[in-house]
């Protein structure tokens, strides 16, 4: 028995970074919007105050605020030869759960993508000729033009701390040479540095590299943000990633955006509510709502004039797949779409134990850090090298906590006392660079329907095949060296190299920066959604999140997916709701 | 004995209205919204999961050989306090009685295989079950090859035995012996590391150990320190002693 309710204008399925976006933008244009989120409600005062925020087994290890796989999973393997088997508990990505979705626990490095970034497929192809076989890499179909009024606007929302590189075309000293155009400054300064961004900072020079501080979520100093929302300076206590801020100094949409959307006459939310499908008009030419369950196990069909999808990529992906929209994506043949170009990240890093100076590594921010960028995107020159794309060489300095954090140099064993004592004499003095690498297309990583496996209802769970490929490996090959020699450079007693080798593992933690299988693009012949992020089979259904991506950059990437998110906001009050019919004619 | 009960009884109603507000999913559905503002709610926080400090898993006999694994591997030594001193094994028992132990917010559908190294935990048993496997399966290899069980083993031999099992050089044959030894190590770094509310890290013996302040929130004070050291008293979420008479 499925209960009919009234209907809205705009219902949103799932309530993070992307939800909350649309939610302010379209009440803001006088729209009735509901969010339906299967997460609990959180709040900072109630889920993670300054008393008890602190606490690594119970945010980390026991996953405090991450999906439960119980309710959700997916199935993995390396490719097709193999068969898939369920990720019983969470390793290389922890996607989240709850109001503010992942933007709760990240670290808030808030990178804006390359302008070349947006254009992969076209721009390379021009520079240096045919991509390698089977990489499926595309354009977005939107420019960083045309996003960058959107970049600027988030960057404000959050109150970033940093220092612009070039803004209207003019560059500045101590900021990012490589970057995009800029309308505006940050809005905040940098966050302070520590002892080991200074090394790195000097070690990077000596190179001829230049340093600028990474661009951070984390408050520099108190701020108010264009919807009048407050946050407070960060006290650099180092439970940024994994865990809530308790002191209101870590952009999240419960610090930024939830808080005036609370007091709109038109929105609600309904938490603990699934969304199982997204259903169709009879004709099929339009979405009509979606279905949910709620915790009583009741299912109700809740009618709206638009859609959006607003969860994590592999859930969007999913939803899309079992309501049966759009072509599922073939590697056999490379037709269809839905679930194609599935990526990641390809990180490699290296540790730097000193002897006689502490790192103290505690006191940090999810976001402080120094980064040099001359080996991201297309910033150098990969004539003869064979692979496209990058990586940005960071010395972040996020935390000390221990269960996660205490490195011990090469060749000492993994228990005992040997390793106990190791363990005592770095757990001071160690810091580490990160080599964070773009992740290209190819053909045989993707996302479909698992034939075996079914989440507690019953339905298929989403199956990802994924290994890291001849791009990425070339890529990570050309890189990591150059992060080994600036660490040289630090004047530590030694250094460990952690090179990405092998097949990709789905269990140590990597990064959750799981994108496409839901791409944009500029035909629906290879994407789902147009350059407003609208599906190409639905008018009135739109998808936001890091699952547009046709392929991943060498950046975190929340800045690039709040800016596609006001993007299509904007499309939607100012074109959709004129003609609510395809903003793009295939 | 009507008090002895009435406070069992209140500890019990404790653990459940803790264990719900630990567990969202067992929260019923709710809408907010309408301009109502934010729900706070007095009373409301979600405080952490402690389960009650008697609630245990193992026998006796379990107890001794994690007792005695757990010191193999944080041992005691001139250098410092290891896992006996942190009572680790006091973590993992009860961690082992609480949600964690029985897997309950992980996928335990089957078809169970068993995987590639690629896939991760793929055990049919939840993690409790693999401990009282592995431990009655690590005790008959003990007595089968020393007529001992493994905590009555000197310590060379049971450093002997636990690196046969991390190199798959001794297996068992209800679980994988690999599986249990990479989980066990897990908890026992957790059980030294994690704040003592959760039963290990006894006194934040571990955290005084390498040097990590603890639940502090405010290191702003500190941001320049230039490579000097930073030496602070650690901090738990229940206080430091001086704070408080816990």
């Amino acid at each position: 028995m499925v209960t009919r309710l009234e209907s809205v204008d705009v219902v949103l399925v799932g309530f993070g970074w992307t939800g909350a976006i649309m939610a302010e933008k379209l009440t803001d244009a006088g729209l009735e919007v509901l969010a339906i989120e299967r997460g609990p409600w959180r709040d900072t005062p109630t889920h993670f105050p300054t008393t008890f925020a602190q606490d690594e087994l119970r945010y980390y290890w026991r996953h405090g605020m991450f999906q439960e796989t119980a309710q959700d999973t997916l199935t993995f393997r390396n490719n097709r030869s193999q068969t898939a088997l369920p990720m019983r508990r969470w390793g290389s990505f922890l996607p989240g759960n709850g109001v503010g979705g992942g933007g709760v626990h990240w670290n808030g490095q808030t990178f804006r993508f390359l302008p070349s970034d947006f254009v992969a497929r076209s721009h390379n192809e021009e520079r240096y000729g045919p991509l390698l076989e089977d990489m499926t890499v595309q354009d977005y179909g939107v420019t960083y033009d045309e996003l960058e009024p959107h970049f600027d606007y988030f960057e404000k929302i959050c109150g970033i701390s940093g220092q612009a590189g070039n803004v209207r075309g003019e560059f500045i000293e101590g900021g990012n040479p490589f970057e995009g155009e800029r309308s505006d400054h940050y809005p905040n300064p940098p966050l302070r540095m520590t002892f080991s961004q200074d090394r790195f900072a000097e070690a990077s020079r000596q190179l001829g590299l230049h340093p600028f501080p990474g661009p951070a979520a984390n408050m520099s100093r108190a701020y108010v943000n264009p919807l009048g929302v407050h946050l407070a300076p960060c006290t650099y206590c180092g439970f940024c990633e994994k865990f809530g801020c308790g002191n209101y100094s870590k952009s999240a949409p419960q610090t930024t955006i939830i808080p005036v959307l609370m007091r709109r006459n038109n929105f609600r939310l309904k938490t603990n509510a699934e969304v199982l499908t997204v259903q169709q008009t009879p004709d099929q030419s339009m979405a009509s709502g979606v279905t949910y369950l709620d915790a009583n196990g009741e299912e109700y069909f809740q009618p709206a004039d638009i859609v959006v999808l607003c969860a994590y990529p592999l859930s969007n992906t999913r939803l899309m797949l079992l309501s049966g929209i759009g072509e599922p994506y073939d590697p056999e043949t490379g037709h269809g779409v839905v679930g194609k170009n599935y990526c990641y990240q390809v990180m490699s890093g290296v540790d730097i134990f000193f002897e006689d100076e502490y790192t103290n590594e505690f006191v940090g921010a999810g976001a402080l850090g120094m980064i040099v960028d001359e080996y991201n995107g297309d910033n150098f020159d990969h004539t003869g090298l064979g692979f496209i794309g990058g990586a940005y060489i960071g010395c972040w300095t996020t935390h000390a906590r221990p269960i996660e954090s205490h490195p011990v140099p090469e060749g000492v064993p993994s228990w005992g006392s040997e390793w106990k004592k190791a363990v005592r004499e770095n757990f001071l003095k160690h810091t580490s660079l990160s080599v964070h690498g773009a992740s290209m297309a190819h053909r045989t990583n993707y996302l479909d329907l698992d034939p075996t496996y079914t989440d507690r209802l019953g339905r298929p769970l989403m199956r990802m095949t994924y290994d890291f490929t001849l791009n990425d490996r070339r890529l990570t090959q050309h890189i990591t060296p150059i992060a080994e020699e600036i660490a040289r450079g630090m004047g530590g007693r030694e250094i460990t190299v952690n090179h990405r080798r092998g097949s990709y593992d789905s269990m140590p933690y990597q990064t959750t920066h799981n994108t496409g299988g839901t791409i944009m693009g500029s035909t629906p012949v290879d994407s789902v959604v147009n350059r407003y992020c609208q599906s190409w089979d639905l008018p009135n259904l739109f998808i936001t999140g890091a699952g547009l991506f046709p392929q991943n950059a060498g950046y975190n990437p929340t800045g690039t997916v709040a800016a596609l998110a006001y993007w299509s906001a904007e499309a939607i009050v100012n074109q959709y709701l004129r003609t609510e019919g395809p903003l793009v004619q295939a | 004995m009507a008090e002895g009960l009435s406070r069992r009884a209140a500890l019990q109603l404790l653990f459940m209205t803790t264990t719900a507000f630990a567990f969202p999913q067992t929260l019923l559905s709710r809408e907010y919204g309408r301009g109502e503002g934010m729900p706070w709610g007095a009373a409301a926080g979600d405080v952490p999961y402690y389960g009650i400090p008697d609630q245990r898993f193992f026998n006796a006999d379990e107890l001794s050989a994690v007792r005695a694994i757990a010191a193999r591997l944080i041992p005691s030594d001139e250098d410092g306090p290891g896992a006996t001193e942190a009572d680790v094994a006091t973590f993992i028992d009860r961690q082992m009685a609480g949600f964690y132990g029985r897997a309950q917010h992980w996928y335990m559908q089957g078809p169970f295989e068993d995987g590639l190294p690629t896939q991760g935990y793929q055990s049919e048993h939840p993690p409790a079950q693999l401990y009282r496997l592995a431990l009655a399966e690590l005790d008959a290899y003990c007595d089968a090859n020393f007529g001992l069980p493994f905590s009555g083993l000197p310590e060379n031999e049971q450093d002997g035995i636990l690196t046969g099992i991390e190199d798959e050089e001794i297996t068992f044959e209800t679980v994988s012996a690999k599986t249990f030894f990479d989980l066990f190590l897990e908890n026992t770094i957790e059980g030294f590391f994690a704040d003592p509310i959760y039963g290990g890290n006894r006194d934040m013996v571990a955290w005084r150990y390498v040097g990590f302040p603890g639940a502090r929130y405010d290191y702003r004070d500190f941001v320049g320190h230039n490579g000097a050291r930073i030496d602070l008293p650690p901090v738990s979420l229940l206080g430091r002693p001086g704070w408080s008479r816990q």
